[in-house]
């Protein structure tokens, strides 16, 4: 489970988070959603770390993150899995080196067990014998797959994924997200998902969170969307055309 | 400028904090120093070998004076590539191609997030890709200048041998005519301190890319220009240095 506890960021003058408290729990498809520019990122990087709130705490299991040591603070990273945008593969190393590194630097399992564990979660995510395969060889879907895989090699128990769906077609995006959910039910992770794609709320989203300019302004499950209240997130909503006919057919 | 400056100096700091295991740093080492070989000794060489032939040659000809001996064109020759040709212009051209590709490297993986990625598992990103380049830097360049001195005055021997200006022997009797060490010494003293310069200020700016494509482009063309200006300084300091400690004698 992670908390945020009145998280607020700004950059100088500018402030970018404007306090935002939130529960994510384990085994839920939680997805922060709003338009560009409202800061979903950048909550994203403070609750992984690669951004300090000014104000406010991300707590990891009761575990204060924001306000530790560096040695608590690799603790709580071992749990810690992220799928970036780009898939942030390691493009100088193969499929296999890049799902083994977080092994590789957190753990110190022999050799033939770390190729074990690489082996299953790449057979999980659908990508059996790619192994010696470099980054700049895979489609964009397959990287995304990688990107998971060694999101979630070393038993992660929080899964981040910023916009998963970026840059691919329909049909593996749509994969994608199901893999996503899968993995989350399947291992029982915390799973945060930053997008502005309906199309994936709708198919996955256990748990929503709406941003707007920095604040969070609707939560709830996929089912109350379409009876919101709130105008900025009905604005947002139905901006889309299927959503607008969804609506229209619930009426 | 002074921010820059800060914020270069707090960068250095920042790769000695929280490092990795040392065996992680070995086998970085390794492979980064091959990396720093294997991209510039082809263009080191070939730079080297036609300085020589080209520093002999005009030296020749513009010591022709019967009251010098032919051997002091060697001399000429061997005391400009030691102290000025091999460690200088080497570690500028060194700069174009290294320096860059530092530069690009790290740039291009801080814009495609690799860098956050390798943050988010703990891991201190400057201290673990940039350590590595900067020790391989120091131990690898020292090295190619040597090389270089030794190819550019093996490029002098074969303009002697190719044209009559001097013989090969006055050549080589004047490359081995009371040469001082110190001289040696202040050419790695020169090659550590560029090799140094070029390594970190090309990772600071790889390292601090912010945006896309072209911002790593930028980030490569000024890692360059930047490594140039700041060699020519350092040259300059050094060269007053020398001088001193040479007088001091
Ligand atoms: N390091 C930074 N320094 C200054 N401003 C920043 C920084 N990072 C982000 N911002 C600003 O914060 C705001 C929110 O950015 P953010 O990337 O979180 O948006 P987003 O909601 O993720 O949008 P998108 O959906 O387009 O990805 C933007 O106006 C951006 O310019
Ligand atoms: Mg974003």
């Amino acid at each position: 489970m992670i908390e945020l506890d009145n998280i607020q960021k700004s950059f100088g003058e500018v402030t970018i988070l404007k306090g935002i408290d939130a529960t994510f729990k384990p085994g839920l498809v939680n997805m922060i959603i709003g338009a560009s520019g409202t800061g979903k990122s950048v909550l994203l990087k403070c609750m992984v770390g690669l951004e300090q709130p000014t104000v406010g705490s991300v707590m990891y299991n009761q575990r204060n993150f924001s306000h530790s040591t560096r040695k608590e603070q690799i603790e709580i990273r071992k749990d810690i899995g992220m799928l970036f945008q780009g898939a942030a593969l390691f493009d100088s190393k193969t499929v296999e080196e890049n799902v083994r590194f977080p092994l590789d630097i957190l753990t110190n399992l022999p050799l033939d067990e770390k190729l074990d564990k690489v082996n299953q979660v790449l057979d999980r995510v659908g990508l059996t014998d790619t192994n010696y395969k470099m980054p700049s060889e895979l489609s964009g879907g397959m990287k995304k797959r990688v990107g998971i895989a060694r999101a979630i090699v070393n038993n992660s128990k929080y899964l981040f994924c910023d916009e998963p769906n970026s840059g691919l077609d329909p049909q593996t995006s749509i994969t994608i997200d199901n893999l996503i959910k899968e993995i989350t039910q399947e291992y029982d992770i915390t799973t945060i998902v930053v997008s502005h794609d309906m199309n994936s709320v709708m198919e996955i989203g256990d748990y929503i969170m709406f941003m707007h300019q920095g604040l969070k302004l609707w939560e709830g499950s996929s089912d109350q969307i379409l009876d919101s209240e709130v105008d900025e997130f009905n604005d947002f909503v139905f901006a889309n055309n299927l959503m607008r006919s969804l609506k229209k057919l619930k009426k | 400028m002074l921010k820059s400056a800060g914020r270069y100096f707090m960068f250095l700091g920042s790769l000695f904090k929280n490092r990795e295991s040392f065996k992680t740093y070995i086998s970085l080492f390794f492979d980064e120093s091959v990396k720093v070989g294997t991209n510039s000794i082809f263009l080191i060489a070939t730079v080297s070998v036609f300085m020589g032939a080209v520093t002999t040659i005009q030296t020749a000809f513009n010591l022709v004076s019967p009251l010098i001996p032919k051997y002091v064109i060697a001399i000429v020759v061997r005391d400009m590539v030691l102290l000025e040709l091999s460690p200088t212009i080497i570690a500028i051209i060194f700069a174009g191609k290294v320096g860059s590709n530092i530069a690009g490297e790290l740039g291009t993986m801080r814009i495609t997030e690799q860098i956050d990625a390798l943050e988010v598992m703990g891991i201190n990103s400057s201290s673990y890709l940039v350590l590595p380049k900067v020790l391989a830097t120091l131990f690898m360049f020292p090295a190619l200048v040597a090389t270089s001195a030794f190819l550019s005055i093996l490029g002098g021997y074969l303009a002697v041998s190719f044209t009559d200006v001097i013989t090969p022997a006055e050549y080589t009797q004047g490359i081995r005519y009371q040469l001082n060490e110190f001289m040696v010494i202040f050419a790695m003293i020169k090659a550590v301190t560029f090799a140094f310069l070029v390594s970190t200020i090309s990772s600071f700016m790889g390292y601090y890319t912010k945006g896309g494509a072209l911002e790593v482009g930028q980030a490569s063309t000024s890692a360059v220009t930047n490594s140039v200006i700041f060699i020519l300084l350092a040259d300059y300091l050094l060269a007053q240095l020398l001088a001193e400690y040479l007088i001091s004698f």
